[in-house]
């Protein structure tokens, strides 16, 4: 592989330092004509150090052809890691002054440590060689430049580098580099899959070893690897392009469904308060001081992205949630709820919905009933969670109410359909009213139970 | 039991809340005495013995299930009822496992009221909807680990399916009326039941309900 710039004169970037340009010189004396400008690491597109992408704006060569010249030069006792690393080290990125390796020379404890590290490789490569594996022997050196390189690196890259060094390293080395993150069942997950592909490569050596492989077999299984490299080449956009097909089909039917939800929010919040602001005409105080509450709850919505009677990061959990329709309603409408919970489960879309569905049901209890006291009642049992909403006022005669009323229709049955719920309303008129809500729990929210 | 107007003694340190109830209650019980700490309704309900206690669950010198407790013994005639603003679930409980015969709020009406205390006095028991609420609560969580051993004390350990139906139509806010409409059963019925769970929760050793108040105490 050449990593040599080709055509000086498609450089972006026409001045470097000077100082710069004489280290870069010392440590490549074949470097390029001077009036060209210098390498530099690519920030922009870069997949690891930003080497690759660096010497294809410099050259004008495809970056992916020169990853896969590094992927492929790699195979070949690490070669192309060694290369790479170096570049690493002593290109300086775009926009940032002095490469890696003269701040390195500052860090004596980097030093000290890459030594040790490369030393111990050094040893460990030096007895496997003594025990007549012989493939290792002659091309030992690349893997341990490459780790003393890497180690220099890390403590000595600015702080995006690291960043993404962490990200690269996450997938390999996991929770102790410390992404705040990742939750236990991951970490555990990951320590599984780690301890997996330990035993296997354990294996693996081992069987290369003790076998006394010869050197002809490893070639078959080089060459199989360069063509599932090309092959994730060559396929790779359009598998990518599927992805991001599908994708985009999921994103329209959500956002499709978030309109819906939507509508029925304002419903509750915006509708309802002008509702209760016409009822209140006569009372300038308590439309002045409606119209504020609606003011703020608005506010919260478009601006902290807080929904409107969703209860969203109010509550956590249903007996919460619970607790809050019955501050609300007892605070706005001046009657009793009696609000009454068994068992408690935390909250998620679901059940969000359950909450908003038995909030509107109260509050069309508290307004039209006429009755001083609403029933709320939430049980949550291992198959659902059950809410019933009963007063004792006038009742109504479910069969006749109008289609424009879309009060227990819309805000009520849709919202509880659209997830899977139910919704069941008995009433008699004269006896009052009851709202029956139930939602089969799902897998996901079964875990959390802190009531048993 | 068959005297028309129960006797009413008054337990609670809120002097303003005392007075409210014995004008709420009217001439529809005879009050014959009060007390506002434990020490004083110990000694003045063992005097009085009256049918009915209306008892705070909170009170400054301990909670209202010392007062129940240590009386039940010497005077197991006289019936609790416990009465209190908004408590904490275990506390409620243990005033009940303690021995009271019901748990209504303070924003009970008065006529409502008058009915719990008649019901106590006539050896049923109350259940206001948040009692029932906690109880199965109390008796929800355990649940598992009976299945796990049903040989133990199993019957004083769980509710039948018709006590939970029950005590879900209390804690919906109906009446005994509604209840036996809803269920098909006689009123007598519905007071049966309820009584059968006030017996599970007192006699009930089952350390579950210990072990469900102290987890409720930590949330």
């Amino acid at each position: 592989m050449d990593e040599q710039p080709q055509s000086p004169e498609a450089s972006p970037y026409p001045d470097g330092q000077p100082g710069l340009r004489a280290a870069w010189a010392l440590h490549r004396p074949s470097a390029w004509p001077r009036d060209g400008g210098p390498l530099r690491r690519q920030q922009q597109g870069r997949f690891v150090g930003g080497v690759a992408a660096g010497i294809s704006a410099r050259t004008g060569i495809g970056v992916n052809i020169i990853r896969t010249a590094f992927v492929l030069s790699s195979l070949a006792g690490g070669f192309g890691v060694a290369v790479y690393v170096l570049a690493w080290l002593f290109v300086p990125a775009v926009r940032e002054e002095g490469n890696i390796a003269s701040r390195a020379q500052s860090d004596r404890r980097g030093i000290a440590l890459a030594a040790a590290a490369s030393s111990l490789l050094a040893v460990l490569l030096l007895i496997a060689s003594l025990l007549n594996i012989g493939w290792l022997g002659s091309l030992s050196w690349p893997p341990v430049i490459a780790l003393a390189g890497l180690v220099l690196i890390w403590r000595n890259a600015s702080q995006e580098e690291q960043a993404v060094m962490r990200r690269l390293a996450e997938p390999i080395v996991g929770g102790p580099l410390g992404s705040p993150g990742s939750g236990s069942g991951r970490r555990s997950r990951f320590r599984l899959r780690l301890i997996i592909a330990l035993l296997l490569l354990i294996v693996g050596l081992a069987i290369l070893i003790s076998q006394q492989i010869n050197r002809m077999l490893l070639w078959p299984l080089t060459g199989v690897l360069a063509i599932i490299a090309a092959i994730v080449l060559l396929l790779g956009p359009w598998w990518l392009r599927i992805a991001r097909d599908s994708l985009a089909e999921r994103q329209a039917r959500i956002r499709a469904e978030e309109r819906a939800e939507m509508a029925s929010r304002v419903h509750d919040s915006v509708l309802q308060t002008l509702a209760l602001i016409q009822r209140r005409a006569h009372d300038p105080n308590q439309v002045v001081s409606l119209a504020r509450a609606q003011e703020r709850e608005l506010r919260s919505w478009l601006f902290d992205g807080r929904a409107p009677g969703s209860l969203d990061g109010l509550a956590t959990t249903l007996a919460g949630g619970v607790r809050l329709i019955q501050q609300e309603v007892e605070a706005q409408h001046g009657i009793v709820v009696e609000a009454i919970s068994v068992g408690d489960c935390a909250l998620d879309d679901d059940l969000a919905a359950v909450l908003a569905a038995a909030r509107e049901a109260t509050v069309n209890a508290a307004k039209w009933s006429g009755a001083g006291t609403v029933s709320l009642f939430a049980e949550v049992e291992p198959a659902a969670v059950s809410v019933f909403v009963r007063d004792r006022g006038r009742g109504f005669d479910p069969a006749a109410v109008p289609e424009d009323r879309k009060g227990l229709a819309e805000s009520v049955r849709a919202r509880m359909e659209r997830r899977g719920g139910s919704v069941t309303v008995r009433s008699t008129p004269g006896a009052g009213t009851e709202v029956v809500l139930t939602m089969p729990r799902t897998a996901s929210h079964r875990e959390p139970s802190p009531a048993t | 039991m068959s005297d028309p107007r129960p006797t009413v003694f008054i337990v609670d340190d809120h002097g303003l809340f005392r007075s409210g109830v014995r004008s709420e209650l009217g001439d529809l019980v005879d009050v014959v005495g009060e007390a506002d700490d434990v020490q004083p309704a110990i000694i003045g309900i063992a005097r009085s013995e009256p049918d009915v206690v209306l008892l705070d669950v909170h009170l400054p010198g301990g909670g209202g299930q010392d007062v129940v407790s240590v009386l039940t013994k010497s005077h197991p005639q006289v019936r609790f009822l416990a009465l209190s603003a908004s408590d904490a679930p275990e506390d409620v409980i243990a005033v009940i496992r303690s021995g009271a015969r019901g748990y209504v709020t303070k924003t009970i009406s008065g006529a409502e009221l008058v009915d719990a205390i008649r019901r106590v006095a006539a050896g049923d028991a109350v259940f206001s909807p948040r009692l029932a609420g906690f109880v199965l609560d109390a008796f929800a969580s355990a649940q598992p680990e009976q299945r796990v051993r049903p040989a133990f004390d199993s019957e004083l350990d769980q509710l039948t399916p018709r006590e939970r139906d029950v005590l879900r139509l209390i804690a919906r806010g109906y009446t005994y009326k509604e209840i036996a409409r809803e269920l098909f059963i006689s009123v007598k019925t519905v007071e049966s039941h309820v009584s059968s769970v006030l017996r599970k929760l007192q006699l009930s050793t089952r350390h579950q309900l210990t072990r469900w108040a102290a987890e409720r105490r930590l949330n």
